[in-house]
């Protein structure tokens, strides 16, 4: 039997992610339409200068950009359907986690190779995407150095800080934690950091859909969906 | 084929296990009060988590106050919609017959004017007021714990809920016993010092420090104990899930 590329709870996991990220991106810009100004510090509105103002039609007739108030105001499910993909995808992850770590998921496919924990080594991987060379024939069964870098910073640290920025603007969770949200800055802050760390996530995202493009996107589509080698060992010719 | 049917066996005593589990966790979740009043819709698994979750890990927790120096110079008046004849009546006398009716599930039913209250118990709190759409001040609210107000009426054993109505026409909210008998949970009557503006909600304004801004509604004329909001509109809790937001706005 060959061993599966990915196992089923990578798959399983991920697929949910991307389910959850993409409800989570949407409902979360529905929102920021309702007042698409960011600020610095504990509190903001309208009478506080901003850090910065999208350049956006609003939904709402409290903040006036210039733009006008003509969006249509979807706030209500766009917070619920928010907060429930949240949700689903906390618990996914922490199944992810503790699997990974039992199973050595994280320790044997995510971290680097002893060899390669160097910027040399991520510089030499560069130069061979830059000149187009061929892949390392390693690299079929398992990732290489950026790879691992860039999912490790995904899981380990933009994960965790967009689910804590998230955290940092419920009153609840303020009053509970209060120096978790002071560390960030304060409420409005943490919204700011919030929706930085989003584009850094969708950075993300469109890089991996470019690889993913670049190197075949239905055979490792199909292998992120089966789990089946994306380079199957061929049959021999003359079977029956 | 003994394997297939072990298997067979395995997963439908799994299943049935989990089913019981699940439905004991139901039973559970309900006697405890960590269901919402409006769990029923598809978004009813997140509304639940987060309010069970929060129940449970927080439900003591106090809002964040903050120093004198930290009150927002210029806090932002949200507009309601156009005030009622009644309430300009009210205004023209400088609010001095304004009523605030508690019925319901009390030992006994009573009528407060603005002073009344302000006789039962005073709290000031620096705490910040934020907005479903995002933006936030800091204010010092001044008000009666509506802790104080329950003291004074009584109330009775099996009350779950309490309901506020304000003056303006379909603005209503309610909350739980815990949110109601919290400490920060006041009617607010003051504001930085002064009477409460009525553009921030004054005479009387119900403010539930540890729920965003549309928990805290302006111009508060009745409040009512009761076990169950079943009665209450359309049964969601209050006007904010017959609008699509969610009843439990602690986020």
């Amino acid at each position: 039997m060959i061993k599966p590329r990915h196992t089923a709870l990578v798959r399983f996991t991920h697929w949910i992610t991307v389910v959850s990220f993409a409800a989570l991106l949407v409902t979360g810009l529905e929102l920021v339409v309702s007042h698409p100004r960011f600020y610095w510090g504990e509190t903001g509105n309208v009478n506080i200068h901003p850090a910065f103002t999208l350049p956006l039609p609003t939904s709402r007739g409290t903040v006036d950009n210039g733009y006008g108030s003509n969006m249509p105001d979807q706030n209500g499910w766009s917070r619920a359907l928010h907060f429930q993909a949240a949700w689903l995808l906390v618990l996914t992850g922490a199944v992810y986690l503790v699997a990974g770590i039992l199973s050595g998921h994280f320790r044997r496919n995510l971290v680097p190779l002893p060899g390669q924990r160097t910027a040399r080594a991520c510089l030499h991987r560069i130069a061979q995407y830059l000149r187009r060379a061929p892949a390392d024939p390693a690299e079929s069964s398992s990732y290489n150095v950026l790879q691992r870098w860039a999912y490790l910073a995904v899981i380990f640290v933009l994960f965790p800080l967009v689910l804590w920025t998230g955290l940092a603007l419920s009153p609840v969770f303020e009053g509970a934690f209060p120096a978790a949200v002071m560390l960030l800055g304060g409420r409005q802050s943490a919204r700011t950091l919030h929706f930085f760390l989003t584009w850094a996530l969708v950075a993300f995202l469109a890089v991996h859909l470019v690889m993913i493009a670049v190197h075949g996107f239905w055979r490792l589509t199909r292998a992120m969906l089966t789990g089946r080698a994306a380079t199957p060992p061929a049959l021999p010719e003359n079977q029956p | 084929m003994s394997l297939s049917r072990r298997k067979l066996i395995t997963t439908g005593l799994a299943a049935a296990a989990g089913a019981t589990g699940l439905a004991a966790a139901d039973r559970l979740a309900r006697r405890y009060g960590l269901i919402p009043p409006d769990s029923a819709g598809i978004y009813g698994p997140g509304e639940t988590l987060t309010y069970a979750a929060q129940r449970l890990l927080a439900s003591h927790s106090f809002a964040r106050e903050f120093p004198r120096s930290m009150i927002s110079a210029a806090p932002f008046l949200n507009e309601t919609s156009p005030l009622t004849d009644n309430f300009k009546r009210q205004q023209a006398h400088g609010f001095s017959d304004w009523r605030l009716t508690v019925d319901g599930a009390v030992a006994h039913t009573a009528s407060f004017s603005v002073a009344d209250l302000r006789a039962l118990g005073r709290r000031s709190q620096i705490t910040e007021i934020a907005c479903e759409e995002g933006w936030s001040y800091i204010a010092e609210w001044i008000g009666t714990p509506l802790s104080a107000v329950l003291r004074e009426t009584g109330i009775l054993p099996h009350a779950r809920y309490i309901v506020y109505f304000s003056d303006q026409p379909d603005w209503w909210e309610s909350i739980d016993m815990p949110e109601a008998l919290h400490p920060q949970t006041v009617l607010a009557w003051g504001m930085n010092d002064a009477d409460l503006p009525v553009g921030f909600g004054g005479p009387l304004r119900m403010r539930v420090a540890r729920q965003l801004g549309y928990k805290n509604v302006k111009y508060i004329t009745r409040i009512t104990a009761t076990d169950s909001l079943k009665p209450f509109g359309k049964g969601l809790g209050s006007a904010s899930p017959e609008a699509g937001y969610a009843w439990y706005a602690g986020i």
